[in-house]
Parts: structure tokens; sequence; C-alpha cells
């Protein structure tokens, strides 16, 4: 491959040892690390050769196991084996489909789920920070010092909770994280750059439990994502929960303690693999009921009982060759990632969708890794004369802010490439109106409620002014990790806000410091402090709303409606006084149903108004 | 590091008119990344870096701008001093308004007997009808400027752009 001609910025450079740098591919089931060695990328294996290491932590009595041993044990112990952890990244409880299917003691927190263990309530973050810790002490003990820099990966469909999440989790387990690296385009670097590929390509990327479709252009060692698109919470989990919920029906079982629930699971995903070779697999258990289970999935069954799993994967593809403004027929090459595309269904749905064959000349399991580590080693600064090539990466999920009426004002669409910077200008709604909240939103959705919220923050101070007449620039700039921060400043004034975007769950500095240090003495109450205020917060900000509301368009309500949210503002108000977030969070809900109706005819109105007037202006930012 | 008072023409060295050659503009824009991108400072200090990120950006927001057939017209008459979003002034010729909307009620229809020929059939005619203005544009702007003509062929350019996405959007429900 011809390669893009960069200067040196200092020649002649000094010859220095290079600095040490990893790459890890944090997975849903298993995650690696690696580095690059002599200028060759390769994963650094455990003692005893596996370059896999399960993403399942155990909170045992003695400590806490991670990997091999983790797994080993989790049929005997499921409530304190955590597996899927990424699953529940920057996810609150509600974002879990079905929550039952998991066997943990799930705490509602703000925000993010948590679990209770033996070794006491843990967040997501930290277990993850577990697997990240035991690759790194992997790496040190083998390259022979601390790691100075890491590449974490994450699913190209991130969004900026759970990327955030996962940057935490890497701090915490001590890394120097030098970026997030989208695991697709971590692929498609390690492809590329072993086969001098050249021209568009599709990466296709089914992990344990979620889905990536990018779209790239190489071009003289320019990797440019066009489009990408996914699923995060599809992936090789969900195919062996459906083996699973079959064998549950195929062998008439009652409903099963824990600790069977794992034992078939572990089997049914057992079975699945098999099926890569064969044309049927037993499932063969002894359950701690007494129960025999002895049954045998064909491979046609499973075929049918994942059909729909499979179908649900080339939504995405369909929609990501849309944004890229590109045909199947465009597509020089389709790269398959991650361990659950070794299914000959993957593979053969996926070369049928593109008309060839997909690329399988490479570990599924390790490419992920290996282009996190060559990345990592760029980063440093150890790359080699003639070993230059960029990456230009783009973020998955619009990226916008709510207006009037709960709508999502999109101001940085998805597919733009990162880093970007983008501003645009609103105004004030009443008169005299002096601050305004910046709700910040992601997601693809029209309304508000639909999107995923990131953050809010006030800007104070604005002069008061007719409606209409403030001039309020909110600028948004998202960095090369794809995560967000946003500004706003008042033009007239020059009044100005901005806040990093963590979503309110998120770590502070701060907060990772005293984690590392003693997490657990004051944890109980930090957490019940915390859930009140930001309990408060969300209090404060719906019940201006919805005064607001009634305000602007009372004349929408009838009487006993309004009587109802009169109350439920009422009882708000009563439980804001108080210290419990658990009552203000259930006042908050009920005033959020009580305005529902109101919120809804509002919205046809703004709908209508806006349809009216809609010409190129209304369509136009500024 | 790059000059930001440049506009985006000259950062990209291409010459400053509506019709493009887009290979030099593709080929332009990933030198220039290959130069600014905060890849490329890893090391650098926590100056460098930002730095880099807003280079990055600036190179990013114009190659978007030019790359954009709408974005770059509006940027050639805002050079002149030419709104052409202008929202006090924002009439369309009624024909075309009417075109339009019927084009969007055809879609419906199909969008609602689930036809995904009929509405990829649309969006081709769609797209025809936006390469069909944009050769006007080049006229407009490249030739011996008319800058209230080519204000209006930038709208019922958007307007265009706008009528293609509401479509795709109804392409991609039928997919869901």
């Amino acid at each position: 491959m011809s390669l893009l001609q960069i200067a040196e910025p200092d020649e002649p450079a000094p010859r220095r040892e290079p600095k040490r740098a990893i790459g890890i591919d944090l997975g849903t089931t298993n995650s690696l690390v690696a580095t690059v060695r002599n200028g060759i990328p390769v994963v650094l294996p455990d003692e005893e050769g596996r370059p896999l290491v399960p993403s399942i932590v155990r909170y045992a009595p003695e400590g806490v196991e991670v990997g091999h041993a983790a797994m080993a044990r989790q049929s005997q112990d499921p409530q304190n084996t955590i597996v899927s952890v990424k699953r529940f990244m920057g996810r609150g409880l509600a974002d879990l489909a079905d929550d039952r299917r998991f066997p943990y003691h799930f705490v509602e927190a703000p925000g993010m789920v948590q679990i209770g263990t033996r070794h006491g309530v843990k967040s997501p973050v930290e277990v993850s920070a577990d697997i990240l810790r035991s690759l790194r002490l992997r790496a040190e003990a083998q390259l022979g010092g601390t790691v100075e820099g890491a590449v974490v990966t994450v699913p190209a469909y991130f969004d900026d909770a759970q990327r955030q999440a996962t940057k935490d989790a890497a701090r915490l387990a001590g890394l120097e994280v030098l970026r997030l690296l989208n695991e697709p385009t971590a692929a498609a670097i390690a492809y590329g750059l072993d086969n001098a590929a050249e021209g568009v390509y599709a990466v296709y990327d089914l992990g344990g439990g979620t889905f990536d479709i990018s779209i790239l252009r190489l071009t003289r060692g320019v990797f440019e994502v066009l489009a990408t698109s996914g699923d995060s919470a599809l992936g090789g989990d969900d195919f062996d929960h459906r083996v699973f919920c079959w064998a549950l029906e195929a062998g008439k079982l009652p409903p099963l303690a824990p600790s069977d629930a794992r034992l078939l699971l572990v089997k049914s995903r057992e079975a699945k693999e098999m099926l890569t070779g064969h044309q049927a697999a037993p499932i063969v258990a002894r359950l701690a009921t007494g129960d025999d289970v002895n049954l045998s999935l064909t491979s046609d069954t499973f075929a049918g009982i994942t059909q729909q799993l499979v179908q649900k994967t080339l939504q995405p593809v369909r929609r990501a060759l849309r944004d890229a403004k590109l045909d199947v027929a465009d597509i020089k090459g389709v790269v398959l990632v991650g361990g659950a595309t070794r299914m000959p269904r993957i593979r053969r749905a996926v070369a049928e969708f593109f008309g060839q064959p997909p690329l399988t000349n490479l570990n599924p399991d390790e490419v992920v890794a290996l282009g996190a580590a060559m990345q990592a080693n760029a980063l440093m600064g150890n790359r080699e004369r003639g070993d230059d090539w960029l990456l230009l990466d783009v973020i998955p999920l619009s990226l916008g802010l709510e207006t009037m009426g709960g709508l999502a004002e999109k101001i940085v669409p998805r597919n733009s490439t990162i880093p970007v910077s983008r501003a645009q200008e609103f105004t004030t709604y009443r008169d005299g109106q002096t601050a305004m909240v910046i709700h910040v939103v992601q997601g693809e959705r029209e309304r508000v409620a639909d999107c995923r919220s990131l953050a809010r923050f006030e800007l104070r101070g604005i002069p008061p002014m007719a409606a209409g007449a403030a001039r309020i620039r909110v600028t948004f700039q998202v960095d090369a990790d794809g995560l967000l921060s946003a500004s706003a400043r008042e033009q007239v004034s020059g009044i100005e806000a901005s806040v990093v975007v963590k979503p309110s769950y998120g770590l502070s500095d701060g907060d990772i410091a005293r984690m590392l240090q003693d997490s657990y003495a004051h944890a109980a109450e930090d957490m019940a402090a915390r859930a009140f205020a930001e309990a408060a917060v969300e209090a404060d900000q719906l019940a201006e709303q919805v005064r607001n509301a009634v305000a602007a368009d009372g004349d929408l309500l009838e009487e006993r409606e309004r009587a109802t949210i009169d109350a439920a503002l009422a009882e708000v108000a009563r439980h804001r006084g108080g210290d419990d977030a658990g009552s203000l969070r259930a006042a908050v809900e009920a005033l959020n149903r009580a305005s529902e109706g109101l919120a809804a005819r509002r919205m046809d109105r703004s709908v209508s108004k806006a349809l009216s007037g809609r010409n190129v202006d209304t369509l136009v930012g500024e | 590091m790059i000059d930001f008072s440049r506009n985006h023409f000259e950062l990209f060295g291409l010459p400053v008119r509506f019709a493009t050659d887009p290979d030099a503009l593709d080929a332009r824009y990933r030198e220039l990344q290959a130069e600014v991108h905060p890849d490329r400072f890893g090391a650098g200090s926590e100056t460098e870096r930002r730095l880099a990120h807003q280079a990055s950006a600036r190179v990013n927001e114009a190659y978007r701008a030019l790359r954009d057939p709408v974005e770059r017209a509006r940027y050639l008459l805002a050079m002149r001093g030419v709104d052409a979003m202008d929202q006090k002034d924002t009439k369309l010729p009624l024909d075309f308004l009417e075109a339009q909307l019927e084009c969007r009620e055809r879609a419906a229809e199909a969008a609602e007997s689930e036809d995904i020929a009929g509405l990829e059939a649309i969006l081709a005619g769609i797209h025809r009808e936006r390469v069909a203005r944009q050769g006007e544009l080049a006229a407009l702007l490249d030739g011996e400027c008319d800058a209230e003509r080519a204000r209006q062929a930038v709208r019922e350019l958007k307007f265009l752009a706008k009528v293609a996405e509401d479509v795709e959007t109804m392409l991609e429900a039928l997919d869901a």
C-alpha cells in the first residue's frame, strides 16, 4: 500500500525505547489485551497460553476472581458471578429489556443499574474495572513494567453514556486511556494494514452482546468511516438465550432456580457452538431438582428459533449503506468480527445480503484487540517511519437538545466525522426569561422522551428581554473519543455556561479518586444524598415545565385534568422538602403521568404549527 | 497548524466556485487531516492536542460544507453578503411548492401501502431533480452571478433535500 508521506516534525528523531502501550478489547463475553512488539501486533496470553479471558467476575468469599476461575464456578454461585456486565454499562434498570433473565440482585440507582454482591453493591463500571485491571496486570507482567497508555475499544454504536462508563472503568483500573476506539474500526485497521486493502469495506461485528456495522473507505493509509449503525443490545448472548428458551419448552421444564438456569444456559451455549461444525448438538444436564434434561438441537431448529435475530442485524446494515449513500455493489469486501460470526447461519446471511462470501482470513476474536494495540502504539509515538496511517471516525447517534414541546433538535447529526464542533442559536420562550435549561439528548427520534438524556445544564443571568429577542448560541464539541462537551453563551450579554457532558451518573475525576482510595465506608450515605440531589433536579425541572405548559396551553386542559395536575404538583413540592429520593421520584413519576395528556396535545399543537409554517427557513438552523 | 482566517476554499486550495472536483476535494481533505488530526499529537502536550482538536474540527466543518451542494452554495452566497436562508424572505414559487406537496403525498401513499419499490422510484425522481438544480446553480453562481435567482435555487435545493430525507425516513420505517 502506498502511504501518505508525512515529514517528521523535528528531524532527526532520536532513537528511543518504545513506550509500553496496549490495546484492550473489553468484550461482552471475552476480553483480550494486545501490544505491538517489534512492529508486529500480538495478543498477550495468560500463563497457560490462553489469549481470551472470559469477561466474568466472581465476588467470591475469599476475594475477586476474574476470567476462567470465575467461569468455572458460575453455576454454583450465579448471584455473585457477573457475566456480560457490558450489557449494563451506562444503562438503567428500565433499559434492560428483561431483567428477570439475569439472576442478580439489581439495585436501582440513578441512571446506571447496580448489582448487589457479597462484596457489597457494585456498579457495572466497577465490575468492568476488575476485568480491565486483570488485563493490565497481565500486560505489565509480560512487558516488564508499568503500562504507559491504553486504547480501549467500545462498540461503534455505544452512546455517550456507555462510552463514558467504559472510560471511567479503565481509569478506575489504573489505566491511562489514550483513546476509546470503535471496535469495527479497530478491526479495519488490523485487517486493512495486514492486507494492504484499498476501497470500500463493510465490517460486520457481532459480539457477545452488541452488534455493529461500519462502512469504511480505505485510501492510501487513511481509514475513513463513512457510516456506522448497530444495536447495542444484540449479540451471541441472545442466540444462547433463544436456545435456552427452546430447551425449557422442549424439555417441559418448570421454572428453574438460578443455579440450574445458569447451568442450562451454559449447555445451550455449548450446543450453539457445536452446531458450527455439526448438524445436531445434544443438550444434556442433570438439574438440582433431580430432573434430567436430554435434548437434541438440530441446525434446522436452531435456524428457525434464531431467524428473527439474524434479520435484526440486517436492518442496521441497510441503514448504514443508505447513510453512506452506497449500494451493496459498492462494497469490495466484508470483514467478519466477533465470535458470534462463526455461526454458519450468520455467514450465510451476510454472504447472501452482500452477494459475496465474507472475508474470514483473520481470527474474529483477536482482530479488534490487535487493531487497538496498533492504535495505542501509534498514539504513543512509537510508530516507525513509513508506518503511517490515519483514522477518521464518526459518531453513531445524533446529538441534540430539547426545544419547546419536548421535541429534540439535532445539532450534530449521526455519522458526523469527529472531532466536530457545531453551534446553533436558540432563543427564549417567555418575556423576561432570565434562565434557560439546556437539555442534551442523543438519538434519532423526534421526541425527547424517546431519546437518551445525557445531561442538563442551566444558563442563568440572561438579561430580561422580550420573548425571542435573546440569542443563545449552543456549541457542541465531540472529541476523538466520541465524547461530548456542550456550552451555551448569550450573545448580547456574553453570559456563558458549559459542561463536559457526563451523564448524571457518570463519575467525576474526584469520584474516581475517592473510589480508588476508599470506596466502601460511606458508599450508602453518599449514594442516598446523590440520589436525592438528582431526583430534586429532575423534580424542579419537571415542575417548571409543567407549570409553563399549563400557563402556555392551559386551554387544552379539562377542569378535572387540571386539578389532577395541580395535586401532583403539590405532592412533588411536599417531597421536595424531604430527603427521600424514592418518594420524590414516585411523586415526579405521578406528575409525569398526570401531565402526559397535556404534553401530547401540546406536541400536536406545536407540530401542526410547525407544519403550517413549514418552509425552508424552519428547516435551517442559523 | 492551519490558518483559521482562511475561507473554506482557501483552506482546501480550491478555486472559489460552485462546480468542484470531488476527487480533488477528497484528496485534499485527507491530506489536511493527516496534518492536523488529534491522533498525530497523541504523545503531544495538552495545548497541542487542544489545538489539533480545533483544527481538525475546522477541517471537518469545511469539508462538510464544500461537499454538500446546498451548503456550498449557501457559503458562496454568504461570501457575497447574501443570506440564502434569510428568515425574512422565504418565498418559494407556488408551482414548485405544489409539486413538492404532491410528491410528499405520493410518498405517503406508497408508504401506507408498503410499496418499497414505489418509494425508491420517488426518491430517484427527487435525486434527478436535485442534480438538475445543481447544474442550474453552477451556471448562476459561477457565470455572471445572479444572486437573487441563485438564492431561490438554493432554497429549492434545500427543500428537495428535506423531502428526500422524509422519504428516506419512510423507507427506514418500512424496514423496521
